[in-house]
Order: C-alpha cells, then sequence, then structure tokens
C-alpha cells in the first residue's frame, strides 16, 4: 500500500498557543481513517494542516509523496480544487445556489461546462436518495439533505482525498448513520481515500483506522478490517 | 471481577497482610460489598499452593492469622499478563475495567497505554458490529445498535477516564 497522506512530526501554534506538537501519521490510499480526540485537541487543526489549509510551523505533509507544506498558496490551492474534496459539519451550501448547482460547483469552478457539470451533478441525486430535490435551495432541505448534498460536491470530482470536519455532527443517529453509509460506500466505490473527524466513536467505527489526537500529538490505533 | 488477580495486584506493589489486603480491596474494589475474610483467605492459600504467592511465618498478633504475603515471579507474571490484555468489550466489563485502571494507577504503570489498547478493541468490535447492521436485518441491526451504543458508553467513560489519569493517579497513589 502506498501513502497518500503523510504528516511527519508537525507542529503548529496560534500565537503563544501550540495546537499541534510533532503529530505523525501516514494514510494509505483508498483508506477511510477517523481523527479522534477531546475538544481543543488539535484534531481539526491536523486535519487542516492535512488538506493544506493551514501550514504548519515545523515538519512536513506530503501528498502522493510531495512536499505540500512548501507550496506557495496558489498551488495548494490548485490542488485542494483538483484533488481533494471537503465535506464540514454544516454542509456549507452556498444559499443561492439550487442543490444541483452546489453540487456541480467543484466542477464548475475546474472549468467544466455548466451544461457537463449538472450532467455530472444530477446522477448523485437518485444515489443519495434525493430524487427530486435537484432544484431546491438549501434553505429548502432539511439538515439530512443538505449534508448529502455536501457529500455529493465533495465527492462530485472524484477526488483523490475527501476530507470530513464531523460530518454528521449536527444530524440526529439516524441521519448521520445514513450519511455515513453514503460517504464511506461511495468513497470506496470509486476509490476515494477518506480523513474523517469526529468526536463520535460510532461514526469512526465506520473507518479501517483511527489516530486519537491528545495534546497536539496523534497516535494511530490500528482498528483492523473486517473481511466484507 | 478476578479476586485473585486483584489481590496478586495489591501484592505487587508490597507484601501484605491479609487484612491489609481486604482492608485495600474493600476501599478500592468493594463499592459497597467488601471482601469477606474467609474469601480473602481461601484466595491466598489457592494462589499460595499454585506457586503464585508465598506465606512469610506467622507473626505474633491479634486475629486469626498474621502472615505477610509476597508475591513470587509466577504470579508476578500471571497478573503481568492479565493487566497488559483487553477485556473483551462487552456490556458490564466496567469493572474490570475500571480495576485494571486504578492497579495500573497505583503501581505507577502505564495506564494511558492500556486505556488506548482497550480503546482499539472496543473499536473493533463496533467495527464489527457496524458490518454486521449493515448486510443484516432488522433484527440483527437492532441487536448491533443495542451493542454499539454500550461500547460507545465504554469508550466515553474511556475518553473521559484518559482526561483525568493525574487526578486519579494522585488519589490513588495518596
Amino acid at each position: 500500500m502506498t501513502a497518500v497522506i503523510e504528516a511527519r512530526d508537525i507542529a503548529l501554534a496560534f500565537g503563544e498557543t501550540p495546537a499541534l506538537r510533532g503529530a505523525s501519521l501516514s494514510v494509505e490510499a483508498g483508506e477511510v481513517l477517523a481523527i479522534m480526540g477531546p475538544s481543543g485537541s488539535g484534531k481539526s487543526t491536523l486535519l487542516h494542516c492535512l488538506a493544506g489549509i493551514l501550514v504548519p510551523d515545523a515538519g512536513e505533509v506530503l501528498f502522493n509523496g510531495r512536499r505540500l507544506d512548501t507550496m506557495n498558496e496558489a498551488r495548494r490551492s490548485a490542488l485542494r480544487r483538483d484533488e481533494f474534496g471537503f465535506v464540514f459539519q454544516f454542509g456549507q451550501l452556498v444559499p443561492e445556489l439550487t442543490a444541483e448547482e452546489n453540487v456541480a460547483l467543484p466542477l464548475l469552478l475546474n472549468g467544466v461546462r455548466r451544461s457537463a457539470a449538472l450532467a455530472e451533478a444530477r446522477p448523485w441525486f437518485a444515489r443519495l436518495g434525493l430524487d427530486g430535490m435537484e432544484r431546491r435551495r438549501s434553505g429548502e432541505l432539511s439538515g439530512g439533505q443538505a449534508q448529502r448534498v455536501a457529500l455529493a460536491r465533495g465527492l462530485v470530482a472524484r477526488p483523490k482525498v475527501l476530507f470530513a470536519d464531523e460530518p454528521t455532527g449536527a444530524l440526529d443517529s439516524l441521519t448521520g448513520e445514513q450519511v455515513m453509509e453514503l460517504m464511506v460506500g461511495s468513497a470506496r466505490e470509486q476509490g476515494t481515500t477518506v480523513i474523517l473527524v469526529t468526536h463520535e466513536a460510532r461514526v469512526a467505527a465506520y473507518a479501517d483506522r483511527e489516530a486519537v489526537v491528545r495534546d497536539g500529538q496523534a497516535r494511530v490505533l490500528s482498528v483492523g478490517s473486517v473481511a466484507p | 471481577m478476578s479476586v485473585p488477580l486483584t489481590l496478586l495486584g495489591l501484592l505487587e506493589r508490597e507484601p501484605s497482610h491479609g487484612y491489609d489486603l481486604k482492608r485495600d480491596y474493600d476501599a478500592f474494589f468493594g463499592r459497597g460489598k467488601p471482601l469477606p475474610y474467609g474469601q480473602v483467605y481461601s484466595t491466598l492459600g489457592r494462589l499460595a499452593r499454585d506457586g503464585k504467592v508465598v506465606a512469610g511465618e506467622a507473626e505474633p498478633g491479634d486475629g486469626p492469622e498474621r502472615k505477610r504475603y509476597v508475591i513470587t515471579e509466577t504470579g508476578a507474571t500471571e497478573f503481568e499478563t492479565w493487566l497488559q490484555e483487553p477485556v473483551a468489550p462487552e456490556p458490564n466489563l466496567q469493572s474490570v475495567l475500571f480495576t485494571k485502571v486504578v492497579l495500573a494507577l497505583m503501581l505507577g504503570r502505564d495506564a494511558e497505554l492500556y486505556l488506548d489498547t482497550q480503546r482499539a478493541a472496543h473499536l473493533r468490535r463496533m467495527r464489527e458490529l457496524t458490518e454486521l447492521r449493515r448486510g443484516g436485518a432488522l433484527v440483527d441491526s437492532l441487536l448491533a445498535d443495542h451493542g454499539l451504543f454500550h461500547l460507545d458508553a465504554d469508550l466515553r467513560w474511556i475518553d473521559l477516564t484518559v482526561a483525568r489519569l493525574d487526578v486519579l493517579a494522585a488519589e490513588v497513589r495518596g
């Protein structure tokens, strides 16, 4: 197996406050990794460093063997757009756009023509149980529906890595499980690696492995895989 | 909960009289169910028979017996093996988990490492149950959910305990 994302001894402080203090982990292609830890432990900061949103003060972050932390903002931004997908706790859909336009957004930002981007986006609605929701705006969707739209948006461009920060944090148990089933199922189908931050063990149980972050340091616990 | 292994753990700390063992057992693990003297001495007798402890000479004093017990290499090895093994993740293991954490803290062992090992065992089981629920009938899903919620509660306790280890260690070591 090949490491698609790797952090080597990364440290990052916000002013005088250290958020990460020598965190290391390696994520293999096609793997689902859950990052857990108490509030304020640095787990979201770690995710943001792995995704090139934040740059660590020390240490290295590699994507497919290439140093991500030494790239300038423009290159990191291009990498995030071309190779990564994102799902956040509250969906963060663009309220002015319809659901299908939201799903198509990463493709539109990558220069795909509108008709082609929408054609690519539409099959996701049936796949995620959202038939008939294509023209709705975010205010007309339930929390679970909005999060499934956000999930489709995160996966539509077939990213190498999907980063998910508390993707079920705002959902009830049943809806959260539906979102996780769809996220892990869809990611595995298209070979997308998933790195998700969660404080819920029931969500982490969908992952192949778990990394626990305490006091800014990551300790990876092997969860082991279950035969399909 | 295993009384013999708990007594071995207390003896690993320091050689003790049966009375001291009962007092510490009741204080830390009894929780309203004190260990009868008879059980303390019969357990120590079995441990001595199996070569896990040795009893010193009877000492003068009040009470039925005043012998100091010392753990042997065999007893220490058995205790160490037990302490390091994660408990099978099933409901009602909390008292065993709790005992292991308190003994690890008392003896200055790496309680966090133990809890992390237990955490991984729990999450592995949760993953198995998640898989079971995915492919199973509704009844299987309900059963799996029942197990998942119990394991989730254990994990919350493990996380909270990890966060409080320093305070707990200070309290347990007096």
